[in-house]
C-alpha cells in the first residue's frame, strides 16, 4: 500500500468524506451498544432524545456547549497560527479563580461582571505568555509547556480550594465561598436555565471570524500559520503575531472558566471542567478550525455527552460511551481529512 | 544525433489532449509524438501548457479530451503508477524530494510497499545508473544537505531507478549553475546514446539549441510550430514563442546620482558549505544598475539577506542615505523604500495556498490596504487585478491560489508586488529565473525604467549575458569576497570568469 497525493480534491470528496465519517462514527456507537448489550437502535435514539428531546435538554446541551465554544475557539485561534496550545484547561481554572476573586465580594456592582471578565481574560492570556515566550525566544516546545501547565494548575486549584479559597461554610467540602448575586450571570430569558455565557460564546465565535476574515492581525496569523518564512520575508513581525495570537487564545479559554462560575455553578470546585480544554481541541478540529463551526461542533459534542448521560440512565450503557463515541468521531474526522488529500494505492 | 531518432520507432504518442480548468483552456488540442533516442524541447511562453501537458500525461491531471498512447499501448488515464509502469519518469519543476531521508531512500520510496522496506540489490542498482549515466552522488547523504544539482542527479536517478524508457524533464536547468547544467546534458547525451527518449522543457534557448533534436511550440496551450533544431536559429524559435519579433532590452550607459546604499566592510558567518560575506563594501548608487556576477553559492544568499533586511551585518556597516538604520528588519527595508525579488519564489516569496489578492497585499497590507486594524479587501483585490493586467499574469483571475500559478506567473506577481510603490532601491535577485523570453524582456525592462527614473538596481545573477547587458557596474563574488566594481564594457566575460573562479582576488589583498 502507498500513499498518493490528490492535487486538485473534488468537492464530492471534501464534503462526502467527513459526511461519511459522521456515519461511520454511528457505525460504531451502535457496535459498541451491542457490546453493551442494549439495542442499538434504541441507544442512538436515546442519545438524540436526551441531548434534544425536550426543551429541559436543549437548554442543558446549550449550557454545556458554553465553556467548549470557549476552548475550541481559543484553540482554533491558535493552530491557525501553528500554534499548539494544548493548556486551554489550564487557562480555564486560571479564568474561573478570577471570576471567584473579584465575585466573592471584592468589587461591588455593576462593574463586577465586565471588569472580572475582563480580568479573566488577562489572567488567561498571561498563563500563556509563558510558553509563547520560551518558544518565539528560546525554540522550547509549546505542546510540552503548556501541557505541563495544565497539571500544575490543576494541583494549583487544589491547594486555593483547601487552602486560601477554601470556603468556611463548606461543612470541608473543597470548594469556594459562592458569588455574590451581583457576580453571577443572568439567564437570558426569565425562567430558562440558560445563561449570558452563552450569547456571550457566540458573539466571542463571531468576534474571532470577524478578526480572522477582516483585520490585519488575522491576516497575519494566516500567513504566520502557513509559511513563517514568506511572512518574515514581507516584514511581518512573526514573533508579535504569535505573542497576540496566544493573548487571544488564552484569553478566550479563560472566558470558558469564568462563564462556568460565574453562569452555571456559582463557586469553584476541582472538579468544575471535565476536560473541557481538551474536549476544545476535538472541537476545533472537527470544525476544521473554523470559528462558526466551532459554534456547530461544540453544540454537538456537547449533545453527545448530555444525551449520553440520559440514555445511560434509560439503557444501563455506562456513559463512556460518550467519551468513545467522541474518540472514534475525531479519528474518522482525521482520517477523512487525509484521504480528501491523498489517496490509498495497492502496489 | 541529428540522424537515427527521426526513422526510429515512435514511443510516445498524445493525441489531441484538451484541458480547461474552468474559462481557461491551458491544453488546446495538443499532439506529439516522441521518438526512440529523441531529444524533443517543449517551448512556450509562461502558462502556455507546458507543465499542465506533462502533468496530463504523468498521471497527475487527467485530460478533458485526448489520449496518451506509450510504446504503442494507451495510457490509462490519471494514475502516475501506470504511467511510471509504462516506462515513463519526471522530474518536476519544482522537486519533490524528502529533506530528511538519504538520497537512496529518496530514490527507492514508493517502490517497495509500506511494510517491508528492506533495501536489497538497491544500492547497487542506484550505483549502476550513478556510473553509467555518469550522475555522481553519495547513496547515503541526507538530501537535506545536498546542493540544488545535485538533487536534480537523485531526482533523475530516482525516475531511472523505476526503469524510465522515457525521461520528462520540466525546466530542469532554470536553478542549475552553468556548469551544472552541462553535466546535465552530458547525462541525457548518454541516456539518448542507450536508447532513451527525453521531453525537455527550458526558457533557455541556446540550450534548446545545445540539446534538443525537434522544437515543439506552445502558445496559449495551442501548438504554434514543430521545427528540427538544426534547421533554425534562436531568433525564430523566439519569434515562434510569442509571435512576433523580440529585442532585448539594452541599458544605455548614464551619469550615477548619490550613494542610496553602502556596505562597508561588512562581514557575516560562515554558514556550512556556504561562504559568509568577507568584508564586503558595495555602493548602490541612484540611476544606475549595479551587477553581481559569480557562481551562486559564493555569498550572494549572504548579501541579499542584509540588503533586503533579513540579516544584520555581524561586522560593518550599512547605511542608507548615509545614515546606519537603527533598526534592520524586513519590515524596516520595505518602509525605507527597498524592494525584493526573492530568489525563492516558493518559500519566501509567496504563501501557496493564499490566493493572489492576499500574495500580492504581503508586504503592502498594512500601509496601503488596511485602515487602523481593518484589511480593505476591495482595494487589495483591485490592487491584485492591476498587477495581473500590467504584468499580464496569467490565471483565471485574483482569487485563484498562487500555488496554481505557472512558475513564470507567480515571479510576474512577485515582480508586480515589488515594484509597486515605487522604491529608491531594488534587490533582485535571480530576477528571470524560469521566465519566457517576452517576461525576461519585460522584467528587465522595468528595471531599466526603474534605474532611469532614478532608483539603484542591485540586479543578482548567474547569467553572465544578463549582468553585462544591464549592468552599469559589474562586481564579481567568489568565496564571500567582493571585487572592485567594473564599468559597463571595460571587462570581457573571459575578464570576469578569472575573477568569478577567484583567480584575481590575490593582487587586490596585496595592493
Ligand atoms: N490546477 C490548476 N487550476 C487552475 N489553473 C491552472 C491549474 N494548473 C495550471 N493552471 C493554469 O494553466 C495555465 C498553464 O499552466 P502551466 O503550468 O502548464 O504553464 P507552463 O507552460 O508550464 O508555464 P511556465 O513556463 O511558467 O512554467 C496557467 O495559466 C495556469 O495558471
Ligand atoms: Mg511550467
Amino acid at each position: 500500500m502507498r500513499l498518493e497525493p490528490i492535487p486538485n480534491p473534488s468537492a464530492a470528496r471534501r464534503l462526502g468524506l467527513p459526511a461519511l465519517a459522521l456515519v461511520a462514527t454511528l457505525g460504531v456507537a451502535m457496535a459498541l451498544a451491542l457490546i453493551a448489550g442494549a439495542n442499538p437502535l434504541a441507544v442512538l435514539g436515546q442519545i438524540a432524545k436526551g441531548a434534544l428531546g425536550s426543551k429541559l435538554a436543549i437548554l442543558e446541551t446549550l449550557n454545556r456547549a458554553t465553556p467548549l465554544i470557549f476552548t475550541g475557539l481559543a484553540v482554533a485561534v491558535a493552530f491557525r497560527a501553528k500554534l499548539w496550545n494544548i493548556g486551554a484547561e489550564a487557562q480555564l481554572y486560571a479564568g474561573a479563580i478570577v471570576a471567584v476573586l473579584l465575585g466573592t465580594g471584592a468589587l461591588g456592582s455593576p462593574l463586577v461582571l465586565p471588569v472580572s471578565a475582563l480580568a479573566a481574560m488577562l489572567a488567561g492570556a498571561a498563563l500563556l505568555l509563558g510558553p509563547v515566550l520560551l518558544k518565539t525566544r528560546l525554540g522550547v516546545d509549546e505542546v510540552v509547556t503548556t501541557l505541563l501547565l495544565n497539571f500544575i494548575m490543576l494541583l494549583f486549584v487544589s491547594y486555593l480550594l483547601e487552602g486560601p479559597l477554601k470556603d468556611p461554610m463548606g461543612m470541608g467540602w473543597p470548594k469556594s465561598p459562592a458569588l455574590i448575586p451581583e457576580a453571577r450571570l443572568p439567564r437570558i430569558v426569565d425562567g430558562l436555565r440558560l445563561h449570558w455565557g452563552f450569547a456571550l460564546a457566540i458573539i466571542a465565535a463571531v468576534v474571532v471570524w470577524v478578526i480572522q476574515t477582516r483585520t490585519t492581525l488575522g491576516f497575519e496569523i494566516r500567513a504566520v500559520g502557513q509559511n513563517p518564512e514568506a511572512a518574515r520575508f514581507a516584514g511581518m513581525p512573526v514573533n508579535t503575531v504569535l505573542v497576540k495570537t496566544a493573548l487571544l487564545s488564552g484569553g478566550l479559554a479563560a472566558l470558558a472558566g469564568w462563564s462556568e462560575v460565574a453562569g452555571l455553578k456559582g463557586h469553584l470546585s476541582s472538579d468544575l471542567s471535565p476536560g473541557f480544554g481538551y474536549t476544545g481541541i476535538i472541537v476545533a478540529m472537527l470544525a476544521l478550525l473554523h470559528p462558526l463551526g466551532v459554534i456547530l461542533t461544540a453544540i454537538f459534542v456537547a449533545g453527545i455527552f448530555v444525551g449520553s448521560d440520559a440514555m445511560s440512565r434509560a439503557a444501563g450503557v455506562p456513559t463512556y460511551i460518550a467519551d468513545m463515541l467522541l474518540a472514534t468521531a475525531l479519528l474518522f474526522m482525521v482520517l477523512a481529512i487525509l484521504l480528501t488529500r491523498v489517496r490509498v494505492v495497492r502496489g | 544525433m541529428t540522424t537515427g531518432p527521426a526513422e526510429a520507432e515512435v514511443v510516445l504518442r498524445l493525441d489531441r489532449i484538451t484541458k480547461r480548468f474552468g474559462a481557461l483552456t491551458a491544453n488546446d488540442a495538443v499532439s506529439l509524438t516522441l521518438r526512440r533516442g529523441e531529444v524533443v524541447a517543449l517551448l512556450g511562453e509562461n502558462g502556455a501548457g507546458k507543465t499542465t501537458l506533462m502533468n496530463i500525461l504523468f498521471g497527475h491531471y487527467v485530460a478533458d479530451e485526448g489520449t496518451v498512447e506509450v510504446f504503442g499501448q494507451p495510457l490509462p488515464p490519471g494514475t502516475p503508477r501506470a504511467a511510471l509502469a509504462a516506462g515513463v519518469g519526471m522530474v518536476h519543476q519544482h522537486f519533490t524530494l524528502a529533506g530528511n531521508l538519504t538520497v537512496l531512500e529518496n530514490i527507492t520510496l514508493g517502490t517497495e510497499s509500506l511494510w517491508s522496506r528492506s533495501h536489497g540489490g538497491a544500492r547497487a542498482k542506484v550505483e549502476r545508473l550513478s556510473r553509467d549515466f555518469g550522475l555522481a552522488v553519495h547513496p547515503d547523504a541526507k538530501v537535506g544537505r545536498l546542493s540544488v544539482g545535485e538533487r536534480q542527479r537523485v531526482e533523475i536517478l530516482k525516475a531511472l531507478y523505476r526503469d524510465a524508457r522515457i525521461l520528462i524533464l520540466d525546466e530542469p536547468t532554470a536553478v542549475l549553475t552553468p556548469q551544472e547544467s552541462d553535466a546535465l546534458f552530458a547525462t541525457l547525451r548518454k541516456a539518448t546514446a542507450l536508447g532513451l527518449s527525453v521531453i525537455f522543457i527550458s526558457h533557455k534557448l541556446h540550450e534548446v539549441m545545445a540539446i534538443a533534436d525537434r522544437c515543439v511550440v506552445l502558445r496559449h496551450g495551442r501548438v504554434v510550430g514543430e521545427v528540427d533544431t538544426h534547421a533554425t536559429d534562436k531568433a525564430a524559435l523566439a519569434a515562434l514563442m510569442v509571435g512576433g519579433e523580440l529585442s532585448l532590452p539594452r541599458a544605455e550607459a548614464r551619469a550615477p546620482g548619490p550613494v542610496l546604499m553602502r556596505l562597508e566592510g561588512v562581514s557575516t558567518p560562515d554558514r556550512g558549505a556556504a561562504p559568509g560575506l568577507k568584508a564586503v563594501t558595495l555602493e548602490l548608487r541612484a540611476g544606475q544598475i549595479t551587477g553581481l556576477a559569480g557562481v551562486s553559492g559564493n555569498g550572494q544568499a549572504a548579501l541579499a539577506e542584509i540588503v533586503g533586511g533579513l540579516a544584520v551585518p555581524a561586522a560593518g556597516q550599512l547605511s542608507l542615505h548615509g545614515q546606519e538604520p537603527k533598526v534592520w528588519s524586513p519590515g524596516e527595508a520595505l518602509a525605507r523604500g527597498v524592494a525584493r525579488i526573492p530568489e525563492d519564489r516558493h518559500h519566501q516569496g509567496s504563501i501557496a495556498d493564499f490566493d493572489l489578492t492576499e500574495n500580492a497585499v504581503l508586504e503592502a497590507y498594512r500601509s496601503r490596504f488596511s485602515r487602523r486594524a481593518w484589511m480593505d479587501w476591495r482595494a487589495a483585490r483591485a490592487f491584485a487585478e492591476g498587477i495581473i493586467k500590467d504584468y499580464d499574469v496569467r490565471c483565471p483571475g485574483p482569487s485563484t491560489r498562487i500555488r496554481l500559478l505557472s512558475g513564470g506567473n507567480m515571479q510576474k506577481l512577485i515582480l508586480g508586488r515589488a515594484m509597486a510603490p515605487g522604491p529608491d532601491i531594488i534587490l533582485a535577485n535571480q530576477p528571470v529565473r524560469g521566465l519566457d523570453v517576452g517576461a525576461i524582456a519585460y522584467v528587465q525592462g522595468q528595471l531599466i525604467a526603474a534605474r532611469d527614473r532614478g532608483a539603484a538596481v542591485l540586479l543578482i545573477s548567474e547569467d553572465l549575458d544578463e549582468i553585462m547587458a544591464l549592468s552599469d557596474v559589474i562586481h564579481v563574488m567568489s568565496q564571500g569576497r567582493l571585487s572592485p566594481g567594473f564599468a559597463r564594457g571595460t571587462m570581457t566575460a573571459a575578464d570576469l570568469g578569472l575573477w568569478m573562479a577567484g583567480q584575481k582576488f590575490g593582487d587586490t589583498d596585496a595592493a
